[in-house]
């Protein structure tokens, strides 16, 4: 059995994760760094991800994607209101959101597809073995669509998504498994871009979610942008400059604001800098001007808070702890909220940002047969139902079930010889269609008989990712009927396999622009090494052997700023051959003045 | 697991008894993986909850050890456990655990627990009334009018008659708020009465006409408590 590893797939930064005999760890990169930012880039060679792709966002934003997990699962019109935020151009086919960069579009799923093969390789290379199976994490109150979207995302990377789990739920599973929490506890998640609230009962090893509830429209981005947009405020009233005509300096202010938020923290005052074309703007930030500016968003958490509550039949004071998971809960003021709301200190003992990584790869080694004695018992965030008569929705699962979970509907016909019935499964709340989640459509095939006498049941299950399965049997001859569903807004199974083999041509492009980064870092070295040889070997060797090798290297220069590693690898070696008398001479040099009883720590600066 | 109760309770975990292993063919005598080849077995399609959770049909029940027997059957049915398995074995886990789920959900409620009961029971009880009692339903009638009038106030603004037809919702609210507790008072004075006559006549046939009449009461009240539920929601929606 392979081994699997538990993956937070956030809006802003994406973790990998794994878990041996001592627990679950976090698997850093080869710079040191746990966190992955959830950015792609596209370059002239090919892709880009994470660190390097936050680089690009600076120089390129129109080349570079960032908080595409706000889009999984959406369409369109669900995202009008924030298009203002982002430098990119979308559009819409089939109900799926495809982002234009360059002359390529791409679906949600396939920009975090390449953010899950950046961490698959990271693991990969830490662990030095094959990955291929993985437990992600979503936010609780992902509708069935976005979870759809990011096991598509999955398999498109390579990897099977063995489990969707909920961010709060996975942080409740590190914090039970490090501290062997019993009772009642509230996680409070507030991510990059979502926000979450779990109830729980943690008894003898079960982890049984009560109710869940939240916005998958509300994170850390937003209180960014309320800074965003201020010092934009500014810099148009001080400078007379309009930043939004200017999308690389937006990008700047947007880094600079989410320093300033960061910074707040810790410290009640801050300087924000932004260097402005002819000049620069500058402003202080005081802890309490921001929290000012920031309260309504923090409130926004509470509602869904009390809801809550509600559902799971508690009042705050009943909960024994709240643990505080995701970057923005660094913030005193949701410090300050939380404990107001519920009238206990809340803690995050653990690395808010890492715990959910941690919980997946817990979660990764329950499945794998090893962890035996923890079980999570999740529910289904929004109730599941389907369209009536008159466009209202009639609720078959209610939201906080137990998962997985089924409903069984029987369906008949109305004409004579009517021989299909077509079924919208909705997700959501509300009375009416129109204001709930269309999830999916499907054409009930039915035997051409009088009025009421077909009998088709259908049974609606929500398997323990909460991602909805249909099928039907027809009673009369109790055979079973396939179902064949169009989801409202996913890839269907033919994109997503016409986009698993695009993914073996880009990942044809992105090594080579991998190869090209590597070649020229190495060039670089080269010409800076032998510079600085040529400095302290001015004396030692021919005029017209230091001009040759100058030559080459200003070859290597021009080379280097070109798309061909091999050229650049070939240059290098040309270097290498050039410089091999030149190298000799040093090293004779450094020997003699050895000898000459200098201090060795001299000669070999 | 051991249990408390009469002997004769154990009849009704019959329906699982006794069946061959989907994949061994061995016989399996009412145990939820073979004893052979350790396979999960599909519960049977006749078990009811009660059953499943091995409870006599009562309505006042042990929550505690209703817990526990959640717990312990979702170590042995959840998907998780299964998920190296073969398609087969996961199937059954998969419906398994959605059955367990939901005998959880219902049993744990009171009033989904009685309204299953009166299901499971309902072979017996044909003749239950499913309108409301002609003043109930007056009064339904009554109040859908003056929301309907309020909503229509909503947007004018505030206004003497809006507050005035405000504390009137408001007062009905509270009356009907008042009388759901009361039919939830008289729904335990029928679920102690249920669970003597059970508990003294625990085989199906026995006792029936006492039982049933217990049912119909119980029906009766449960569905006027639905409509008075119901209007204290509108209620509490529309004047907050």
């Amino acid at each position: 059995m392979s081994r699997i590893v538990g993956i937070d797939l956030g809006t802003t930064n994406s973790l990998i994760a794994f878990m041996d005999k001592e627990g679950p760890h976090v698997i850093p990169g080869p710079d040191g760094q746990n966190k992955v930012p959830s950015i792609v880039g596209l370059t002239d060679n090919g892709m880009i991800v994470g660190e390097p792709a936050k680089a690009h966002l600076i120089r390129d934003p129109s080349h570079t994607i960032y908080s595409v997990k706000r889009f999984m699962g959406k369409g369109l019109a669900d995202v009008k209101d924030d298009l203002k935020y982002f430098p990119y151009q979308l559009h819409e086919k089939n109900g799926v959101i495809r982002i234009e960069i360059g002359d390529k579009t791409f679906s949600p799923p396939q920009v975090s597809a390449m953010i899950l093969k950046e961490l698959k390789r990271r693991a990969e290379e830490y662990l030095k073995e094959d990955i291929s199976k993985a437990v992600v994490t979503v936010p609780a109150y992902f509708n069935d669509s976005q979870r759809q979207a990011t096991k598509d995302a999955g398999m498109i990377a390579g990897l099977e998504i063995l489990r969707i789990i909920n961010e709060p739920t996975a942080a409740s599973l590190a914090y039970g498994l490090q501290k062997k929490t019993q009772g009642l506890i509230a996680i409070y998640d507030l991510g990059g871009g979502t926000f979450d609230i779990s109830i729980l009962k943690l008894k003898d090893g079960i982890f049984e979610v009560l109710a869940t509830n939240g916005d998958t429209h509300l994170g850390g981005d937003d209180f960014d942008q309320l800074l965003v947009d201020v010092m934009v405020d500014d810099i148009f009233q001080t400078q007379g400059l309009k930043v939004g005509e200017n999308p690389d300096l937006m990008q700047t202010i947007r880094l600079e604001a989410e320093r300033v938020k960061i910074r707040l923290s810790d410290e009640t005052q801050t300087r924000a800098v932004i260097e402005l074309p002819n000049s620069t703007y500058e402003k202080v930030w005081t802890r309490e001007s921001m929290e000012t500016l920031t309260m309504g968003l923090v409130e926004r958490t509470l509602a869904p808070c009390r809801l809550a509550l509600k559902d799971a039949g508690l009042t705050a004071s009943q909960i024994d702890e709240v643990v505080l998971v995701g970057g923005n809960t660094r913030m005193p003021l949701v410090w300050r909220k939380v404990e107001e709301l519920f009238g206990k200190k809340p803690h995050s003992e653990l690395n808010p940002d890492e715990v959910v990584a941690l919980g997946a790869a817990v979660q990764a080694d329950i499945l794998g047969g090893h962890t035996t004695d923890l079980l999570l018992l999740d529910v289904t965030p929004l109730s599941l139902g389907i369209e009536t008569m008159g466009g209202v929705m009639s609720a078959l699962i209610r939201r906080n079930t137990t998962i997985p979970t089924s409903a069984k509907e029987m369906f008949t016909t109305y004409v004579d010889g009517q021989t299909s019935v077509d079924i919208h499964i909705l997700q959501g709340e509300r009375e009416l269609v129109k204001d709930n989640r269309s999830l999916a459509r499907f054409q009930l095939k039915l035997p051409p008989l009088p009025a009421g006498v077909p009998r088709v049941e259908v049974n609606f299950l929500i398997d323990a990712n909460g991602i909805l399965q249909v099928t039907a049997r027809d009673i009369r001859t109790g055979e079973a009927q396939s179902v064949q569903v169009k989801p409202s807004h996913g890839l269907t199974d033919d994109e997503v396999e016409g986009m698993v083999r695009d993914s073996f041509q880009f990942a044809t492009e992105d090594i080579k622009a991998r190869q090209i980064i590597e070649a020229r870092n190495e060039a670089n070295a080269i010409i800076v090494a032998t510079e600085k040889a040529l400095g302290r070997a001015a004396n030692l060797i021919h005029e017209k052997e230091t001009e040759s090798i100058r030559q080459i290297l200003r070859q290597l220069g021009e080379v280097k700023d070109g798309d061909d590693h091999r050229a650049i690898r070939a240059k290098i070696a040309e270097v290498e051959k050039t410089t091999h008398h030149l190298a000799e001479v040093l090293m004779d040099a450094t020997l003699k003045e050895a000898l000459e009883s200098k201090k060795l720590s001299d000669v070999i600066k | 697991m051991e249990h408390q109760y009469p002997t004769t309770i154990k009849a009704r975990e019959l329906p699982m008894a006794r069946s061959m292993c989907w994949h061994c063919q061995s016989e399996v005598t009412g145990e939820y993986l073979c004893g052979q080849c350790v396979k999960v077995q599909p519960l049977s399609k006749d078990l009811d909850y009660f059953a499943c959770f091995q409870l006599p049909r009562l309505l006042n029940i042990d929550e505690q050890q209703l817990e526990q027997t959640f717990y312990e059957l979702s170590r042995t049915f959840h998907p998780d456990f299964y998920s190296t398995k073969d398609e087969s074995e996961k199937a059954i886990s998969l419906g398994n655990s959605a059955f367990l789920n939901a005998g959880y959900r219902t049993l744990k409620d009171p009033i989904q627990r009685a309204e299953y009961l009166i299901r499971l029971e309902a072979g017996a009880v044909k003749d239950i009334r499913s309108n409301p009692p002609a003043d109930l339903f007056e009064e339904v009638l009554e109040l859908q009018e003056d929301l309907e009038i309020f909503r229509q106030l909503v947007p004018k603004g505030a206004s003497p008659e809006l507050e005035a037809l405000r504390e009137k919702l408001q007062g009905e609210r509270e009356r009907l708020e008042k009388r759901q507790a009361e039919m939830e008072e008289s729904l335990k004075g029928q679920f102690k009465q249920w669970d003597q006559v059970q508990s003294r006549t625990p085989l199906p046939g026995d006792a029936r006409e006492e039982k049933n009449s217990i049912l119909r009461a119980m029906q009766e009240i449960l569905s006027n408590r639905t409509y008075v539920r119901n209007m204290v929601n509108d209620l509490l929606e529309t004047t907050g």
